[in-house]
């Protein structure tokens, strides 16, 4: 914040110069002293109900709440010498003692049977700032447990009045269905209706709860935060690569839980990477098994690899490869090392068919403006996507600058939806694009006016018959109102899929005269169809189906040949995410079973054959990785610099199309094998198709 | 020969002394019990072997809250929770691996309902090693087994916690 003027302001003696919008908060931290706080979040509006951030500024009377003032309004002394504030006076001490005191009054000790017990905000600091005992001898006030849904449990009568939950909910998630009735004593958190949150990044509250009122209603009593180990990794469930930490008891991942990252997921996590972790539990895949007499049969690794080398002998213009949505970069590698080593030129990474494409460089499939940048975007398209559902993260960054007023005029093609907020329906056909790509409609103007521009194209827009032409269209819309400048990209392409950027990345894509995705699933097609984690599509049954992946999905149910793969919390990986940024995803857990992981069974399978990948292990496979597609060379959670983008590269040109411009996802719980074997993931979605709640857990 | 020595020689001086001394150990109140029919007495505080107690209207005192487990020195505790049907938090499995514990009492100090405790009985020996591995249903029966004097020990304890 360079721009911003600095003010000096002394903290506990120590003088420092902060931006002048700072609050005392802010100030004291910054200065390196510790402030006790539980309404205050730095990514929330500021409440100033808890009182427990309260410190003594020279000057004034009384004790103030440090998180609701800021350092600009803060008196100078009687010499022009900066304000003073004290963070460790007595008096601090005993006003923070005595909140802490009413704040306990009517919190239940139920320590022992909280699920907070342990990563408990009250319990800390009351270690630290309460007293020994209470003096209160009255009855405490008992509130009605509230049903919140699926994903969140509640205890009510452990909750003191944050309001966290509430301001989230408004204003992050923009589902106003939180709230506060009555007052004092007899303030209640509920939901009005007693009715589910109908927002996706609804178990993020959990997290916001500095007490036990809000847990976690799948991880209900199941483990101490002491015992769980925990490990960095990156979410695969939407193309975001939300970074997480998967935390895990013995063999079994317990939780998830969002790390922080300012540049992607700040630090929400959607609701479908959180609490898809009980799917790895379920319909796993544990060893090899062949087709025999229409029956699926295990058999050993040896065999299982020797039919696999078998079927890969044939003519190679009849064998194909489809990648599904989880898969790492490793694994899309290997695989497609294995296609070049067999001249395989059937392969592709988009099971969804869409038409993305290398043709126009590396910037033409990335979420170029960066999922930060949408904070400085001032206008936006947005394109055959509902970002709520595709990336809930992400839909709710364009919130964020939404509500800070930086974007001002929003309008969408497709599917219309509630996106949490306001934009312009411009309709689903393809003629409005076209409208647009020759400068016409009111928001055309808006859009070409604008400082910043984004189009984001979904793969609503892209998955049709003529995809291709469709983004040809979007291409002239981006190129006519100057989206790509020196200091400034707003071609966006909002992916679906973890595996995605990293398989275009590879250039996991038919060569010139290989198939698609569309002609390998037509019958006849193929005599040999290696389906590597692709679960969303049909495979035709004449081809002999070899299925490599965690989950028995719908991939592995029509399979021939079943392989089977560890799932993403029990592999390390490389994921990139829409913006093109590579991460590094660690082993939580064991692989369940006999399961072997992807590039493993690749170059086994290659061995069989005679003809070797170059690699014995994941170190030597990631050095190819980076020699060949040199983006993957990037530091862990850097986005390396792409080519300057031409639109006039992307997409075909054709016919003029008309066609309706849909929606990818029908079920947001329901997209991928690992969240179709959840149990919690089928509670939210019936919960949301309006099914009854199950029975409510009473204390 | 000096005439002290003497002396004590023809008075039998040492013989009487050591007769006195085990005429008074032959009339002594004898140490050794006729165990197992007899006992020693033990203080309530003994540390033998646990039990899981129950509230009076036979609902378990056990909530799962895994302090027992965490503060177990020897690690000999494992739990694992999940709510029961009627949403309360309840153990599914607690069991306790006597081979490992060094009856250290911790565990009983650390519970807040009184739950896991150990009781005065210390005749459990087993023939084989894989009786010492103590599930929920047996240390529960401990429990119903020895309730009485659980009780009283706790309550001639208690004044000095």
């Amino acid at each position: 914040m360079a721009d911003v003027a600095t003010i000096k302001i002394i903290v506990d003696g120590q003088e420092i110069a902060v931006p002048g919008e700072y609050t005392l908060l802010q100030a004291c931290e910054a200065a390196g002293a510790q402030i006790p706080r539980f309404c205050y979040h730095e990514r929330l509006s500021v409440a100033g109900n808890c009182r427990m951030c309260l410190v003594e500024v020279k000057g004034a009377p009384k004790a103030v709440a440090s998180c609701s003032q800021q350092v600009k309004d803060q008196r100078p002394g009687p010499n022009g010498e900066p304000a003073e504030v004290i963070t460790n006076s007595e008096k601090v001490k005993a006003s923070r003692k005595g909140v802490m005191e009413f704040l306990l009054i009517n919190h239940p000790l139920d320590c022992p049977i909280c699920d907070q017990g342990g990563e408990c905000d009250l319990q800390d600091q009351s270690l630290v700032y309460g007293g020994e005992h209470s003096r209160f001898g009255e009855g405490k006030r008992a509130v009605e447990v509230k049903y919140m849904g699926p994903l969140i449990k509640t205890a009510m009568t452990r909750c003191i009045q944050c309001t966290r939950c509430v301001r989230f909910a408004t204003e992050v998630a923009g589902v106003p269905e939180l709230g506060a009735i009555g007052r004092g004593e007899d303030m209640e958190i509920t939901t009005y209706l007693e009715a589910a949150l109908t927002s996706e990044l609804s178990g993020n509250v959990v997290d916001l709860c500095p007490v036990g009122a809000l847990t976690s209603r799948p991880y209900a009593f199941n483990a101490r935060p002491w015992e769980l180990k925990k490990t960095e990794s990156i979410d695969v469930m939407d193309a975001l690569g939300s970074n997480i930490r998967v935390d895990a008891r013995g063999t079994e991942v317990l939780r998830v839980e969002p790390r922080v990252n300012d540049d992607v997921n700040e630090e929400w996590l959607s609701d479908k990477g959180r609490h898809a972790c009980d799917g790895l539990r379920r319909q796993r895949l544990d060893k090899p098994y062949l087709r025999k007499n229409g029956k699926l049969e295990a058999i050993t690794w040896p065999e299982a690899l020797a039919v696999f080398a078998d079927k890969l002998r044939g003519d190679p213009s009849k064998i194909g490869l489809i990648t599904g949505d989880l898969n790492d970069a490793e694994s899309q590698k290997a695989a497609f090392d294995l296609c070049e080593v067999l001249k395989i030129e059937n392969r592709d990474c988009r099971q969804d068919g869409a038409a993305i494409s290398t043709d126009a460089g590396r910037a033409g499939y990335l979420f170029n403006s960066t999922i930060s940048g949408i904070e400085m975007a001032d206008a936006l398209l947005i394109i055959g996507s509902n970002p709520r559902l595709e990336a809930p993260v992400l839909n709710a960054r364009i919130r964020k600058s939404y509500l800070a007023g930086a974007l001002k005029s929003i309008a969408l093609v497709g599917e219309s939806a509630d996106l949490t907020y306001p934009y312009e329906y411009l309709g689903e056909q393809t003629k409005i694009l076209e409208e647009l790509s020759k400068g016409k409609t009111d928001f055309f103007k808006k859009f070409a006016e604008a400082k910043y521009p984004m189009i984001i194209v979904g793969m609503g827009a892209l998955i049709g018959d003529v995809g291709s032409k469709i983004l040809k269209l979007i291409g002239e819309i981006g190129l006519r109102a100057k989206i790509v400048r020196d200091d400034w990209n707003g071609w966006n392409i909002l992916h679906s899929a973890a595996s995605r950027v990293a398989g275009l990345d590879i250039g996991l894509i038919p060569t010139k005269n290989g198939l698609n995705t569309k002609q390998m699933l037509a019958p006849e097609a193929l005599d040999v169809l290696i389906l590597l984690g692709a679960d969303e599509i049909a495979a035709p049954s004449t081809a002999f189906k070899i299925y490599i992946g965690s989950h028995g999905d719908r991939g592995a149910h029509d399979a021939d040949l079943i392989l089977p793969s560890p799932a993403y919390t029990e592999k390390n990986g490389i994921y990139v995410n829409l913006e093109g940024r590579v991460q590094y995803a660690y082993a939580a857990v064991e692989a369940k079973g006999e399961a072997k992981e992807e590039w493993a069974i690749f170059r086994a399978v290659s061995q069989e054959l005679g003809k070797p990948l170059p690699y014995d292990n994941l170190q030597e496979l990631r050095e190819k990785l980076k020699a060949d597609s040199p983006s993957f060379a990037a530091t862990a959670g850097e986005i390396a610099p792409s080519a300057a983008l031409d639109l006039r590269h992307i997409g075909e040109t054709g016919a003029a199309v008309n066609a309706t411009i849909g929606g990818v996802i029908i079920d947001y719980y329901l997209t991928n094998p690992i969240a179709r074997a959840s149990e919690t993931m089928a509670k939210c979605s019936a919960s949301r198709l309006g099914v009854v709640p199950e029975n409510m857990a009473a204390e | 020969m000096s005439l002290k020595q003497a002396l004590k020689g023809a008075t039998l001086f040492d013989f009487m002394g050591a007769f006195v001394l085990g005429m008074k150990v032959y009339f002594r109140r004898k140490p050794t019990v006729n165990y197992p029919f007899e006992k020693g007495p033990l203080s309530p505080r003994f540390r033998g072997e646990h039990a899981l107690r129950r509230y009076p209207n036979g609902e378990e005192r056990c909530i799962a809250c895994k302090l027992c487990e965490a503060i177990c020195p020897a690690q000999a505790i494992t739990i694992e929770a999940e709510p029961r049907d009627d949403g309360s938090r309840r153990t599914t499995r607690y069991d306790i691996d006597m081979t490992k514990c060094i009856y250290c009492g911790l565990c009983q100090e650390a519970c807040p309902v009184d739950a896991i405790v150990e009781g005065p009985n210390f005749e459990y020996a087993t023939e084989t090693r894989e009786e010492l591995f103590y599930d929920k249903e047996h240390l529960l029966s401990n429990g119903d087994r020895w309730e009485r004097e659980i009780a009283k020990n706790l309550e001639l304890d208690g004044k000095y916690r």
